[in-house]
């Protein structure tokens, strides 16, 4: 079985992590930027990350046959620090076009403040201005629905940009029918606690179709586990579903997304 | 996009299901047992997260045959104004204002 974690956060994770990936048959994660769990001190701590992101990683991966990808961006978090928001956004464009860049990622809301409005604006305009594709996080809990609404009506304001060039993520059963009536891609994160679990991001595929959808395991810091796509699979296979929609869902889905920017090899 | 049918009929999917999702209605029924059983259960029992998950509780068989949705949305913030400042805020999972 072949698979891609569209969405992982593996400078977060152990090295036997990505023997864990390999075993599983997960050979291609996309990682996107986020944050770490504080809120750093300076620009000098995101000129590290880039480059933890866009060196460290995909050296780390090779040595298992993993293929890494990144997303370069500023995080809603650490937006609300406008000083510091402003001197991240400078130095971005510098690492968009390495190698295993594929868009401005993971980009969005968190509170749904009026400064993390500013930082999403500013680089989605970079996006529109470069091509790039564009990964968007959706905040958590109560405040999803409001943050998913004001970043597609953001978005959809924008012409430059394609709505099938962004996808969406941590979606959930409240917003993925209006996501998908825009014509964004849409992604279900697999997070034991605060999003989806298997058995609901199965229940989604056969409400919502399988038509741009990519399911993530999103793992990171926190209670999150690397190996939810292999389990979410395995939960199609328990219903009965054929291999070849569990196929198109983990693998063709991603591939046919992040193929959208040339960069990518599947 | 046509739905992906679900190829497990609802008496092989009730099957299937049944005892774990059993085990989860006896988790809610200890976590709300075990409110009324500790000290300052009344000041527990007023806090705003408290009221929405027992109107959560309510749209499960009021809700007909989107209770997912239903609950979500009814722990989710309707509005459309930016707030002020992120500062100090966290999420909560449930939206006091839903409760006016
Ligand atoms: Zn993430």
């Amino acid at each position: 079985m072949k698979v891609i974690d569209p969405h992982i956060h593996m400078s977060s994770r152990t090295t036997d992590d990505y023997m864990k990936l390999a075993l599983g048959g997960i050979h291609t994660v996309s990682e996107p930027a986020f944050w770490p769990g504080y809120n750093r001190a300076g620009v000098a701590s995101f000129h590290d990350y880039y480059n933890l992101l866009t060196i460290t990683e995909p050296a780390r991966a090779a040595r298992f046959g993993i293929r890494h990808y990144c997303w370069i961006g500023l995080n809603s978090k650490e937006a609300e620090d406008r000083q510091l928001s402003e001197e991240v956004l400078a130095i971005i464009p510098q690492y968009l076009d390495r190698p295993t860049v594929l868009g401005l990622g993971e980009i969005g809301l968190n509170k749904n403040s009026v400064n993390e409005i500013r930082a999403l604006e500013s680089q989605l305009n970079l996006a529109a201005e470069r091509n790039d594709l564009i990964l968007i996080h959706t905040p958590h809990l109560e405040d999803k629905l409001k943050g998913t609404r004001i970043i597609m009506e953001i978005i959809r304001n924008d012409k430059r940009i394609q709505p099938d060039r962004v996808l969406i993520d941590h979606a959930e059963e409240h917003t993925i029918s209006e996501i998908k009536a825009h014509g964004f891609w849409y992604g279900l994160t697999l997070y034991p606690d605060s999003k989806g679990s298997p058995q609901r991001a199965v229940d989604a595929i056969e409400i919502y179709g399988s038509d741009r959808i990519c399911i993530n395991s999103s793992a990171d810091w926190s209670v999150s586990d690397p190996q939810a796509t292999l389990k979410t699979a395995n939960e199609m296979r328990r219903r009965g579903h054929p291999e070849e929609l569990i196929h198109r869902i983990f693998y063709e889905n991603p591939k046919a997304f992040l193929s959208q920017c040339p960069k990518f090899q599947g | 996009m046509a739905p992906e049918r679900c190829p497990k009929s609802a008496q092989a999917s009730l099957e299937l299901y049944f005892l774990e999702n059993r085990a989860r209605l006896l988790e809610i029924a200890a976590f709300l047992d075990r409110i009324d059983r500790c000290d300052g259960a009344a000041d527990a029992r007023a806090d705003f997260r408290y009221n929405t998950f027992i109107k959560a509780l309510h749209l499960l068989f009021e809700s007909g045959p989107q209770r997912t949705k239903a609950i979500q949305l009814s722990f989710s913030d309707p509005t459309l104004e930016p707030i002020a400042s992120a500062e100090g805020l966290r999420a909560h999972g449930a939206w006091e204002g839903g409760l006016k």
